[in-house]
């Protein structure tokens, strides 16, 4: 196939556009906007990876998986065990070695040029954080998709447990450079921390680096979606023995498509670890998963905007909520306190859903998507 | 020339024994039919030419090579398409994207835009639709969809399961006579029917099921005949 110059800026140009708005976030609205408004911008941001990662899976190709956080976790860890015993190997310590890119307000970061090692280190280990998960979803997805039915929401609710307790029993984790200098490398995979989790973890998840993965992951998604490979996903979800008859190769695309969303999974573990400065498998378990699960069916299984804005507003509503109940406990005696309502807004905020709107905010459609049909409606 | 060939063809579901040694021939360039009553294993023997279903014994060979243990994406590429029963229409997909599917495992785009072109002029109500979500279709215009779709797929064989089913007498002879035109153009077709009266007339040959067993196969019209045929699937006393 011929790529024509005109084709490649076409799909680099949303790539562009998103690094640049990520530039805007990371030197703007950053400095201007302070450390709590910048930790729920990042947070945000992983979400909307995470929940736009599992639309590929539970949306596109209508599978079920529920253990998009032991990707998460093993995305993670690979990656935070990469940068702190790579910085050590490299500069003998794990502070932040990054140029402007991965300068933290208000964390005491260093600035330094455009893009310095830090920064290059921190980039491959989430990527390396990603094919681990990758790897992992081929491992766990090529059995369990051959089969039809729910057998990958079987084997991917064990696979969360499992990740967690393999993580939960590594060695526990070196501090003293001079003890990290002297282990072979496979021995330093091995010495994650255990129970206590991985940590001193260096803070490279700036809004830039997350937002520049954010767009990398839409972009990616979005192509996908208008593909032919994408309608043959949809067929999938739509009668597996129809697109099986038209010349689908069902499984493979099953495959593929778990695969890709575990690395997506995997990275957004790795800009978690390193965006708290630690990781613990601990406090990923299904929990998370549902979480994650949440935002999509929320969002319309297999709509790519629609399960970004509720990542966007589910992010954004537990920290409104808390400070909420915070103002209002404020004037209520002790006992008559309200307790965290997220569970219970979640709660109803779905069995709503499942009544009124079953496939979701948007279903299988894109935002744009009703733009254009109204036009259409108009024109007839 | 037997585009396909099957001999002592055995298909369980679990302990049910749905075919028992079945054997037929569709020669190239004809209509063939297979009648038979509800649950005779008319589809059964579709979905295991097609590769949704493996055979537990016997023999399946298309133009020289066997079917054995291919599975459906690899069947369809040697040009075998199915127009399943119920239809199996993607419902949330436009007209117009069904059947961009239905070519799916060809890359020729020139030739697919050519079929696509055809198969719009033998069902303008398609045409008519392109835009519309599929599930909005009446049960005639799915089936429509159905065949038009199988037929993007430019195969030699085109397996067709019940396309009367539920549809209006009128609607019956418009699919039936697009049927017939479908084979002048070329492509050889195995006609699943409960309607023996128009699969017969339609036909070249035919071959009658009962229970998992072919008990008769002749010419159409000599089926037609039939004392047998006549009472059990024609409705003559
Ligand atoms: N998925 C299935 N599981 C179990 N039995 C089946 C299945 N599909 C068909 N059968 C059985 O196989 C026999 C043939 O079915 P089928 O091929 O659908 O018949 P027809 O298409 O002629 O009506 C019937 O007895 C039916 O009950
Ligand atoms: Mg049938």
């Amino acid at each position: 196939m011929r790529l024509g110059v005109g084709t490649l800026l076409r799909n680099l140009a949303p790539l562009v556009v998103g690094v640049a708005l990520a530039s805007i976030l990371h030197f703007w609205i950053q400095p201007a906007s302070g450390a709590f408004a910048t930790k729920v911008l990042v947070d945000i941001g992983i979400n909307v990876i995470l929940a736009v990662s599992l639309t590929l899976v539970n949306g596109f190709t209508g599978q079920f998986s529920i253990g998009h956080a032991g990707f998460m976790c093993v995305g993670g860890y690979v990656a935070a065990a990469v940068t702190y015993y790579g910085s050590h190997r490299l500069y003998g310590d794990a502070f932040l070695h990054g140029g402007v890119l991965s300068w933290t307000a208000g964390q005491g970061g260093v600035a330094g040029p455009l893009l310095a090692g830090g920064d290059l280190l921190f980039v491959v280990a989430c990527l390396l954080g990603g094919l681990a998960a990758a790897v992992a979803g081929y491992v766990v997805g090529l059995p369990s998709l051959r089969l039809r039915g729910d057998y990958l929401a079987i084997v991917t609710l064990g696979f969360g447990e499992i990740v967690r307790v393999l993580f939960q029993s590594t060695q526990p984790q070196l501090f003293l450079a001079g003890e990290i200098q002297s282990q072979s490398t496979w021995r330093l995979g091995t010495m994650l921390g255990g129970a206590l989790g991985f940590t001193s973890v260096p803070f490279y998840s700036t809004l830039f680096w997350v937002y520049a993965f954010v767009a990398l992951t839409l972009l990616a998604t979005y192509r996908i979606k208008q593909s032919g490979y994408g309608r043959a996903f949809l067929s999938i979800r739509e009668d597996e023995v129809a697109a099986e008859a038209m010349g689908v190769h069902t499984t493979r695309l099953k495959v593929r498509a778990f695969v890709l969303s575990s690395f997506f999974a995997g990275l957004a573990g790795a800009l978690f670890a390193h965006s708290i400065g630690s990781i613990n498998a601990g406090e990923l378990g299904f929990q998370k998963s549902f979480d994650v699960i949440i935002m999509v069916v929320l969002g319309g299984m297999g709509s790519i905007s629609g399960s970004t804005l509720a990542a966007i507003i589910l992010t954004i509503l537990p920290e409104v909520l808390r400070t909420a109940t915070e103002h209002v406990n404020r004037y209520l005696p002790e006992s008559y306190a309200l307790p965290d309502l997220r569970m219970i807004i979640y709660s109803l905020a779905l069995i709503v859903m499942m009544i009124v709107r079953p496939q979701g905010l948007f279903g299988l459609h894109e935002i744009w998507d009703f733009r254009k049909k109204a036009r259409r409606h108009e024109g007839t | 020339m037997a585009l396909l060939e099957i001999r002592d063809l055995d298909v369980h579901y679990g302990a049910i024994h749905a075919l028992q040694g079945i054997a037929l021939t569709v020669a190239a360039g004809q209509i063939v039919t297979l009648i038979g009553a509800n649950g005779a294993g008319k589809s059964t023997t579709l979905r295991t030419i097609s590769g949704l279903r493996r055979p537990t014994a016997g023999t399946l060979v298309f133009d020289g090579q066997s079917l054995v243990g291919k599975p459906p994406h690899e069947i369809v590429r040697l040009g075998i398409a199915h127009a399943p029963e119920g239809r199996g229409i993607f419902a949330n997909f436009t007209v117009a994207e069904n059947l961009e599917i239905g070519a799916y495992a060809r890359h020729d785009k020139a030739g697919i835009a050519a079929d696509r072109e055809r198969v719009l002029t033998l069902f303008p109500r398609l045409r008519e639709r392109l835009q519309q979500s599929a599930a909005t279709l009446s049960g005639g215009e799915q089936q429509m969809l159905a065949i038009a779709r199988a037929v993007l797929a430019r195969p030699r064989l085109l397996l067709l399961d019940e396309p009367s089913l539920g549809l209006a007498p009128q609607v019956v002879q418009t699919i039936f006579q697009i049927i017939r035109e479908i084979n002048a153009a070329g492509t050889t077709i195995l006609l699943v029917e409960q309607n023996a009266h128009m699969a017969l007339q339609t036909a070249h040959y035919g071959y009658v099921l009962e229970v998992g067993r072919i008990v008769m196969h002749a010419p159409a019209n000599e089926l037609e005949r039939s004392d047998e045929v006549r009472r059990a699937y024609l409705g003559v006393a």
